[in-house]
């Protein structure tokens, strides 16, 4: 279940993304009431199965039961942000109907792994990488963009419309194309390489993730075309437990 | 929506304003109208003053935030209230509700909303700002969490427990349980986890 949106008095609009038949739109009666019994497992971010009834202009849900809820996930408000953000990676890259069943075992790789006790950073960081090449963008980092070169072991560049990375010798030297360090190289091929299993013992130092996060933000945002709402609130509430006092976080976010 | 050019202009436009409305579909936008129309010029003109007095004499309580049509509100205003206590809930819809039990003396805190990231709705939209400007006095022990028991609800409540839990002030959170007339072999896995946790001896 990605997102509710409220309908009327007590319903709720359901996005469900489902492993045969991928984004699945479907309302919820009642569902806003104590006693409904589907209430509790239709929340956003829960592992379900619904039974669908075919509506005249939306499925109607008529049985739902919890797989998973993810419970420590839910008690975490980084894991929150960040079980919403992949949510909502997913809503606005699939289309209804559309069926990528590798992509969603990965979000629901991604959801346990958040349920779990690694960093948050780093199954979102495996869970971009993953995204992408799951939606036909896999980004080119084994060889140079433009003239397929081998890439040399220095401070490269990274393009979001190029699909990867450029060799210095490519690289325009006025333009803004984004630096990518040899370490963020090699921590994005070894995350495109290697399994879960292997890519979560990684360590990865603050500065590095931070890099790395930048440069695959900006490359999901050239292909999906949008902003991400719940970034804003991933960068409110920081990683674990950190960041956050008072003053600072009452300032109004760009405007919004 | 499609008025038929039969309708005169001021029904289609009465009907649109209805349509406009929380849970009004098409449907009942054109029965409240067609009621109206029937109606007696006095009970649209009752409707239309009782709209136009809500807008204009209904204001924030500048304590609570509840809506009030007197500053401060009624609630805020009464030496019976504890003012050591304040739950803070989502709309004061939620006020009403808690107060049909006659079974809480403290005040309370509106939010106007929850913080609801996947429609960018920080804190910086909902009444944070004056929760924590009314904990600085130190009167307040206790602050009580009766967000709605959701995600969206869930997060709010831990977000406002970290703020608020460096000022050395207790923070509680409603208990969640089993609903009254609910049933057990329906209830989801959260629901029970939580309905055990807070068990009690009888
Ligand atoms: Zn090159
Ligand atoms: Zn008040």
């Amino acid at each position: 279940m990605l997102r509710g949106i409220l309908l009327g008095e007590a319903d709720r609009i359901l996005t469900l993304y489902s492993p045969w038949r991928g984004k699945v739109r479907a309302v919820a009666r009642g569902v806003r009431r104590p006693t409904s019994r589907l209430g509790g497992h239709v929340e956003p971010l829960i592992h379900g199965s619904y039974l669908l009834a075919r509506g005249q202009e939306l499925d109607v849900v008529t049985q739902g039961e919890t797989i998973h809820s993810f419970p420590r996930l839910r008690d975490d408000l980084g894991s929150i942000g960040g079980g919403l953000y992949a949510a909502e990676l997913i809503y606005h890259s699939t289309s209804e109907g559309v069926e990528n069943y590798p992509l969603f075992r990965l979000l629901l790789d991604t959801l346990m792994r958040l349920d779990g006790e690694g960093s948050v950073e780093l199954a979102l960081r495996y869970f971009e990488l993953h995204l992408l090449g799951h939606l036909g963008y896999r980004p080119q980092l084994g060889r140079c963009v433009a003239c397929q070169g081998a890439l040399p072991p220095t401070v490269n560049f990274f393009t979001a419309s190029g699909g990867g990375v450029l060799c210095p010798s490519c690289h325009p030297p006025e333009s803004s194309v984004r630096r990518l360090s040899l370490n963020a190289l090699k921590t994005l091929r070894f995350f495109q390489e290697k399994d879960w299993a292997q890519a979560s013992r990684l360590k990865v130092s603050p500065p590095l993730m931070a890099e790395i996060k930048g440069a695959l933000r900006e490359f999901i945002l050239y292909h999906l075309e949008r902003e991400l709402k719940s970034t804003l609130f991933m960068d409110l509430v920081g990683g674990h437990g950190s960041a956050a006092s008072g003053a600072t976080v009452l300032r109004p976010a760009h405007g919004r | 929506m499609n008025n038929p050019v039969t309708t005169a202009a001021p029904v289609g436009r009465l009907i649109q304003e209805f349509h406009k409305l929380p849970g009004i579909g098409p449907k009942s936008a054109q029965r409240l109208t067609y009621y109206l129309l029937r109606a007696p010029v006095e009970e649209a003109r009752s409707l239309a003053q009782a709209i136009l007095d809500m807008k204009e004499r209904v204001v924030l309580c500048s304590i609570c935030q509840n809506v009030t049509d007197s500053d401060p509100c009624l609630i805020c205003r009464r030496g019976d209230r504890d003012g050591g206590q304040i739950c803070v809930v989502e709309e004061p819809l939620d006020i009403l509700a808690l107060e049909r039990t006659g079974e809480y003396k403290g005040r309370y805190h509106v939010l106007h909303g929850v913080i609801s990231p996947l429609s960018g709705i920080g804190p910086e939209a909902l009444k944070v700002k004056e929760l924590l400007a009314r904990l600085r006095d130190g009167l307040v022990r206790e602050v009580i969490m009766a967000t709605n028991p959701n995600l969206e609800g869930e997060a709010t409540a831990m977000y406002l427990q970290r703020l608020i839990a460096p000022l050395g002030i207790k923070v509680t959170r409603l208990a969640r349980g089993l609903p009254v007339g609910g049933d057990l072999e329906y209830a989801d896995e959260m629901t029970l986890a939580r309905a055990l946790q807070g068990r009690q001896e009888v």
